[in-house]
């Protein structure tokens, strides 16, 4: 289970098919609590990235992937662009030169994204963001021999479904207090996205 | 959805062209960026940079244009501009005197802002910023990212833009900008909802007889639902909330802005008016200027919002000094 350059192809690849589909859903779910518009901005994104790499040749995932930190930072806008473009930037630079990431790499990598994205955020565990789900997905990694990649797509699902009984205290959503409990974070759904799709892209690498 | 637009993905670079041709003598475009600019910028002066979603027209290129901003940079409807593009508008007006970045309070706008004054000040240009967070509606604690930035915004920018104008140093506009921000309280209700129109649906429902109060400028609900009520009683429900966080003396002097939405006629902007003036004068406040129109609006939304600006002699003299920009003019 390594993932070369076609992997992480195919991680964004699919990562943009869930996204597509599930636009107006994420768009739902920041109705609720947020300004309506993370399904709009994240597809617009990850389309902008698959335009990007799609037909390019890159000798390693970090070369990829430092694109679509790029593109997402310059693309998405709110407060997913920096976040998801932070992540992305210092997954690419950890894994620096490397043409195969071990699962090693990849709990590394992702440890490392966590932590810039709550510098970013200025956000930690708990406050119904994102971080709710990267959370938990870095904990499996360094907790467990990853084995089955499935058990990705299942933590991160367990993860976003969690953030419904949360009150929001970072964010947007934080404006709503109360109210923001009984919804699912719609930054925490997209990021159940992304890792469903690593988890696939894993299981054929 | 019902709206004169093309493509909804095209309304911010459609909307962006049209601007520029209705002032073609005063403004121009950055190629390939959604970077409002004036056309000829001050040389000895320290660069003046906002932005923020659109959709809240005229802000935020309606204050470009000498003795306010000298660029604006435009996102997606209600989505903060990205840090290329601001960085692009801050290298565009930096004449070598620094640049002031005026933004409002929100994580996405702060996060962007953040990261394009990272990238500038590694190319060596000096960079500051200043957040707005008028609107009461909101609550500041250690737990929350504060309080949102509204309509108070365009006396930031009016202020700032004179002072800069003075040739006052990176550090002095940011100090009266700051001030200005100190002294400067909004809350704002609403009697409709705004369609996004990528979203193509209104972003929350209110009945008939319903009124939100509160609201953000983003189609955000408010913090309480009510039913509607005379126009003395919104005014006074709004401005007292207003005084409350202010903590104005007796005789102290304000500036007023009564700000349309984007679908309030002004003569229920004008019936609201006399009424915060009316309690303003109930409290032994002076009014130093009325500001009444359409200065940040959230699309199509019905709705207003009061803001309240303590001034002094220094505040005052910057308030009233001359500005060409499009959509306030001195």
């Amino acid at each position: 289970m390594k993932l070369q350059v076609n992997d992480i192809r195919n991680w964004m690849n699919l990562s943009n098919q869930l996204i597509q589909e599930n636009k107006s859903y994420l768009t739902e779910l920041d109705q609720a609590i947020g300004d309506s518009d993370h399904g709009i901005n994240m597809a617009r994104g990850f389309q902008e990235v698959i335009t990007k790499i799609q037909d390019q040749s890159y000798s390693t995932p970090s070369d990829m992937l430092k694109d679509v930190a790029m593109t997402l930072m310059s693309k998405v806008g709110g407060a997913a662009g920096p976040l998801y473009g932070t992540a992305f930037l210092i997954l690419s630079m950890a894994w620096k030169n490397k043409s195969e990431i071990q699962v090693n790499d990849i709990k590394d990598g992702l440890q490392a994204s966590l932590d810039g994205i709550k510098q970013r955020g200025k956000a930690t565990s708990g406050e119904k963001t994102m971080i709710d789900v990267w959370d938990p997905v870095v904990q499996l990694f360094s907790e467990n021999d990853i084995t089955d990649p499935s058990l990705i797509e299942e933590t991160a699902k367990q993860a976003m479904n969690n953030t419904k009984d949360l009150k929001a205290t970072k964010g947007r959503a934080s404006y709503f207090k109360e109210k923001s409990i009984g919804n699912i974070d719609p930054g925490s759904a997209s990021s159940y996205y992304i890792f469903s799709a690593l988890s696939t892209s894993l299981q054929g690498a | 959805m019902k709206k004169i637009i093309n493509n909804p993905n095209d309304v911010v670079s459609d909307m962006v062209s049209g601007m520029i041709q209705a002032f073609p003598e005063k403004l121009e475009q950055i190629d390939g960026t959604m970077i409002i600019k004036r056309k000829e910028l001050s040389s000895n002066k320290v660069g003046l940079v906002s932005g923020g979603g659109s959709g809240h027209e005229p802000a935020h290129a309606g204050y470009v244009g000498k003795g306010m901003l000298d660029a604006a940079v435009a996102g997606e409807v209600f989505t903060s501009p990205t840090p290329d593009q601001i960085l692009a508008a801050i290298k565009a007006v930096d004449t070598g005197h620094g640049v002031l970045l005026i933004v409002k309070n929100y994580t996405g706008d702060v996060m962007n802002f953040d990261m394009a004054s990272e990238l500038a000040e590694s190319e060596g240009i000096k960079v500051e910023q200043v957040i707005v967070n008028d609107d009461v509606a909101v609550e500041d604690s250690d737990f929350t990212t504060g309080r949102r930035g509204i309509a108070g915004t365009v006396f930031v920018h009016k202020i700032a833009g004179a002072m800069a104008e003075t040739g006052a140093t990176l550090n002095e506009v940011k100090e009266v900008a700051e001030k200005t921000i100190t002294h400067v309280r909004s809350m704002g209700m609403a009697l409709t909802p705004c369609t996004v129109p990528a979203a193509g649906k209104p972003s929350f429902q209110l009945e008939d007889n319903e009124m939100e109060i509160g609201i953000g400028i983003h189609g955000e609900a408010g913090i309480e639902r009510k039913p509607i009520t005379s126009a003395e009683n919104i005014a006074n429900e709004l401005t007292q909330k207003v005084l409350d966080d202010l903590q104005l003396q007796s005789g102290d002097e304000v500036a007023v802005m009564i700000n349309g939405l984007g679908a309030t006629p002004e003569m229920e902007l004008f019936i609201l008016q006399q009424h915060v003036n009316q309690l303003l004068k109930d409290n032994n406040l002076s009014v130093f200027r009325t500001y009444v129109g359409e200065f940040m609006t959230s699309l199509e939304m019905t709705g207003c919002s009061v803001t309240l600006l303590k001034v002094d002699n220094q505040l005052k003299s910057l308030l009233e000094a001359k500005s060409e920009a499009t959509a306030f003019r001195v």
